[in-house]
C-alpha cells in the first residue's frame, strides 16, 4: 500500500522545533521527523512517550543475576561438589564476579535485541528513505497526505514555519 | 533541557557545517585507497604473517617453542594479554564514562577508541587461548556438561572469572560500537553511488532512517549501555588483576592490585588512543575534529592516571616494608636491584617520570612531544606487566629453582604479530568505516557557537538561530575557560 507524504525540509534544529510546535498546534498530525542526529527536546515537541527500555533492561539484568547465581550454586554446590582449597562448596563471595558479568551481559544484549526488534531494525538490502539528505544535513518533517488534504495550505503552513522547501513523496508503507 | 554555557569555544574548529562533517568523514570511505594507506596495510600484513607463522609453530610443536621454564611458567603471554586488555580500556572509558560525565569532546574520538578496544581485546584473547596448548579444546572453559569434556568449571578460580569478564567485555563493547555505527552507515548508504556499496551499507545500517522515535530509543539505549559499561570496564581489569592478587606469590598477593591495574589500564589505553589519533587526524585530514584541545585533554588524563600508577608503585614498596614479611620485602628489593633492575627502572622512568612532563603547557599542546610520550608510556606499561609477572616468579622460595627468563623468537613473533593483527584490523576499519561519529559530532556542532538552543529553554541571548561560524582558525589552541 502506498501512501503520500508532504515533506517539509528544515535547515536548523531550532527552527524545526518551533515549527513542530506550531504545526501540531494547527491541528496537523506529523507522521515522523527524520534528522541526522538526535535532537534534544524533540520528544516533548512531538509528544513521544518516554521509552520503557530501561525497565526491560532492569529485568534482563535481574534474569542474568539469577541465572548466574543458580548456575554457580547448582554446579558447585549440588551437581558435582568438589573441595577446592578447603573452601566451602557454595562460597558466595567467589561467585560475585561471574554473577556481575552475567548481569551486564544479559542487560546489554537483552536490551539491544529488544531495541532492534521493536524498532524494526535488521539487515535489509534496500532502505527506502523519505529524503536522502535527512541522514546528511537536513531535517525532514513528514506529514501524511490523506484524502482531501489541502496541499497548498499545508505547504503554506510549512513554509511560514521556516521550511526551506516542501516536497511530495510516495512511499510504500511497511 | 540541559544548560549550555554561553562562553564556550566550539569543539569543532573552522566553522564546519553539518554537510562539511559528512563530507570530511565520508571522504576516505568513498575515495579509492591511497598509497600511504596501502603501504601501511602492507607492513601490517607482513607482521600478521609473522603472527600466523608463530602461531603455527606454537600449535605444531607445542608450548616448548616459547621461552618459558619450570620456574617462570608465565611470562610474555600473560604480559601481552594484560597489556592488550589494558589498552582496550581507554575506548570504553571514552565512550561510556565520558558520556556519563557529559564530556562532549569525546564525540570525535569515541568511534576510533572503541574500535581500538575491540581490536585490542581480540589481540589479548590470543594469548590465553594459545597458552592452552590445545586451543581446539578452548570450549572447556565454558560451563558445559561433564560428558562434553572436563568436569564443571571451577567458579572459585580467577582465571575462570577472566573468561566471563573478557567475553562479556568484548561482546558488550562490540554491540555498543556497532549501535553507534548504525546511523553513520545510513549516511554512507544514502550517499553511496555504486550498487555494491549501497547494498553493503544498507545491510550494515539495519534499515536506519533517523526517525524521531528511533533517535529517542537510541539515546536511551546508549545511556543504559554506557551505564552498564562503566562498571564493566572497571570490573574487567579488576578481575585481570585478581589473576595475580588472589595467589600467594610475594609481589602479587596485594589488595592494591585492582585499582592499580585499572588506573594502569586507562593510562596505557589513553597513550594508545593518542598514538592512533595523532596519525589518523593527519592521514585523514581531521585536524578540525581532533583538535589540539582534544590532545591536551587526553594528555591530562594520561598524566593523572600515570600519577596514580606512580603512587601505587610507591605504596607497594611501603607496604612490603610495613608488612615485615621477609619474602614480600625480598620480592620488591629484587625487582629494583635484582637481575631485572633494568626492566624495573624502565618502567619507573616511562610511567612515573615521563607523564609528569605534561604539566608543561607547551608539551601538552605539542604533537611531536605527545606522540613520543604516548609511545614511551606504552613501552613503560608493557614493562610494568613484565616486571610484576617475571620478577615475582623467577626467584621463588627455593633458591635451587631460581631461574631467568629469556623470550624465544616465537615469543617475540607472537607479540609483534599481534601488533600486526591490531594494525591490520585498525587500517581496515579506518578505510571502510567512518572513523568519526558523524551523528554525534553534528549534535555538538552548535556547542558554544551561538548561545545555546532557543527552543524550550529560558535562554534569551540568542536571536539568530541559523548556524554561525566563528571564524576561529583551525587547530589554534583553544581553551574551555580562561584559566586552562
Amino acid at each position: 500500500m502506498t501512501k503520500r507524504y508532504a515533506l517539509g525540509i528544515f535547515e536548523d534544529e531550532d527552527v524545526l522545533l518551533h515549527a513542530i510546535e506550531n504545526i501540531r498546534a494547527a491541528g496537523v498530525k506529523i507522521y515522523d521527523v527524520f534528522s541526522p542526529y538526535p535532537i534534544h527536546g524533540i520528544d516533548d515537541a512531538l509528544g513521544i512517550e518516554r521509552s520503557r527500555l530501561p525497565i526491560a533492561a532492569f529485568f534482563y539484568g535481574l534474569c542474568g543475576l539469577s541465572f548466574a547465581l543458580w548456575m554457580q550454586i547448582y554446579m558447585m554446590g549440588f551437581d558435582w561438589p568438589m573441595i577446592v582449597g578447603g573452601k566451602p562448596h557454595i562460597g558466595l563471595p567467589a561467585f560475585i564476579p561471574v554473577a556481575f558479568e552475567l548481569t551486564v551481559l544479559f542487560t546489554a544484549h537483552g536490551m539491544m535485541i529488544t531495541f532492534f526488534l521493536i524498532s524494526k531494525l535488521w539487515p535489509r538490502w534496500r532502505v527506502p528513505v523519505m529524503d536522502v539528505r535527512s541522514t546528511d544535513d537536513k531535517f525532514v518533517m513528514a506529514i501524511e497526505l490523506k484524502e482531501g488534504t489541502d496541499l497548498a495550505q499545508l505547504t503554506q503552513l510549512l513554509r511560514s514555519n521556516g521550511a526551506s522547501e516542501v516536497n511530495e513523496k510516495e512511499m510504500t508503507k511497511e | 533541557m540541559q544548560h549550555v554555557s554561553p562562553v564556550r569555544i566550539p569543539l569543532v574548529t573552522s566553522g564546519k557545517t553539518y554537510h562539511d562533517v559528512t563530507q570530511d568523514v565520508c571522504r576516505q570511505v568513498e575515495a579509492k585507497p591511497n598509497i600511504r594507506w596501502m603501504a601501511a596495510l602492507a607492513v601490517a600484513l607482513f607482521f600478521l604473517g609473522i603472527f600466523f607463522y608463530s602461531v603455527y609453530r606454537t600449535l605444531w610443536y607445542g608450548i616448548g617453542e616459547w621461552g618459558l621454564n619450570k620456574t617462570v611458567d608465565w611470562a610474555w603471554d600473560i604480559t601481552n594479554f594484560v597489556w592488550w586488555v589494558g589498552i582496550g580500556h581507554a575506548g570504553t572509558l571514552i565512550s561510556a564514562v565520558l558520556l556519563l560525565f557529559r564530556q562532549k569532546w569525546r564525540t570525535s574520538i569515541n568511534r576510533a577508541a572503541e574500535a581500538m578496544t575491540i581490536f585490542a581485546v581480540i589481540c589479548a584473547a590470543m594469548f590465553p587461548v594459545l597458552h592452552m596448548g590445545r586451543p581446539w579444546l578452548a570450549y572447556w572453559v565454558l560451563p558445559l556438561q561433564n560428558t562434553w569434556g572436563s568436569l564443571w568449571v571451577n567458579f572459585n578460580s580467577p582465571l575462570l572469572w577472566d573468561v566471563f569478564a573478557i567475553s562479556t567485555y568484548f561482546s558488550v563493547s562490540l554491540v555498543f560500537w556497532y549501535t553507534g555505527l548504525i546511523p553513520d552507515f545510513a549516511t554512507i548508504r544514502d550517499r553511496a553511488k555504486g550498487p555494491i556499496a549501497r547494498r553493503a551499507y544498507a545491510l550494515l545500517s539495519f534499515g536506519w532512517k533517523g526517525g524521531a522515535k528511533h533517535w529517542s530509543r537510541y539515546e536511551t539505549v546508549s545511556l543504559i549501555l554506557a551505564g552498564v559499561s562503566t562498571p564493566l570496564v572497571l570490573s574487567v581489569h579488576t578481575i585481570v588483576s585478581m589473576d595475580f592478587a588472589t595467589s600467594v606469590v610475594p609481589g602479587w598477593h596485594t589488595t592494591i592490585f585492582p585499582p592499580y591495574f585499572v588506573a594502569g589500564a586507562i593510562f596505557s589505553g589513553f597513550a594508545m588512543v593518542l598514538t592512533l589519533m595523532l596519525i589518523t587526524r593527519v592521514v585523514f585530514r581531521l585536524e578540525d575534529y581532533i583538535t589540539l584541545e582534544h590532545i591536551a585533554l587526553m594528555n591530562k588524563i594520561m598524566m593523572i592516571t600515570g600519577s596514580i600508577v606512580g603512587v601505587a608503585y610507591i605504596t607497594e614498596f611501603f607496604i612490603a616494608w610495613y608488612s615485615q614479611v621477609e619474602f614480600e620485602q625480598y620480592a620488591f628489593i629484587n625487582r629494583a636491584t635484582g637481575p631485572y633492575w633494568w626492566a624495573y627502572w624502565s618502567m619507573m622512568t616511562c610511567n612515573v617520570i615521563s607523564p609528569q612532563l605534561v604539566w608543561i603547557r607547551r608539551i601538552r599542546y605539542s604533537i611531536p612531544a605527545t606522540f613520543i610520550l604516548s609511545i614511551i608510556v606504552n613501552i613503560g606499561m608493557w614493562f610494568e606487566r613484565f616486571v610484576i609477572i617475571v620478577t615475582s616468579l623467577h626467584r621463588d622460595y627455593l633458591p635451587s629453582s631460581w631461574a631467568m627468563f629469556s623470550p624465544s623468537i616465537i615469543d617475540i613473533g607472537i607479540y609483534v604479530g599481534t601488533l600486526g593483527l591490531f594494525f591490520t584490523l585498525f587500517l581496515l576499519f579506518a578505510k571502510f568505516f567512518p572513523v568519526i561519529n558523524m551523528a554525534e559530532v553534528k549534535s555538538i556542532l552548535k556547542y558554544g557557537v551561538d548561545n545555546g538552543p532557543t527552543y524550550g529553554g529560558n535562554n534569551t541571548g540568542a536571536q539568530q538561530s541559523s548556524y554561525r561560524p566563528t571564524g576561529a582558525p583551525a587547530s589554534a589552541p583553544v581553551n574551555y575557560n580562561k584559566h586552562d
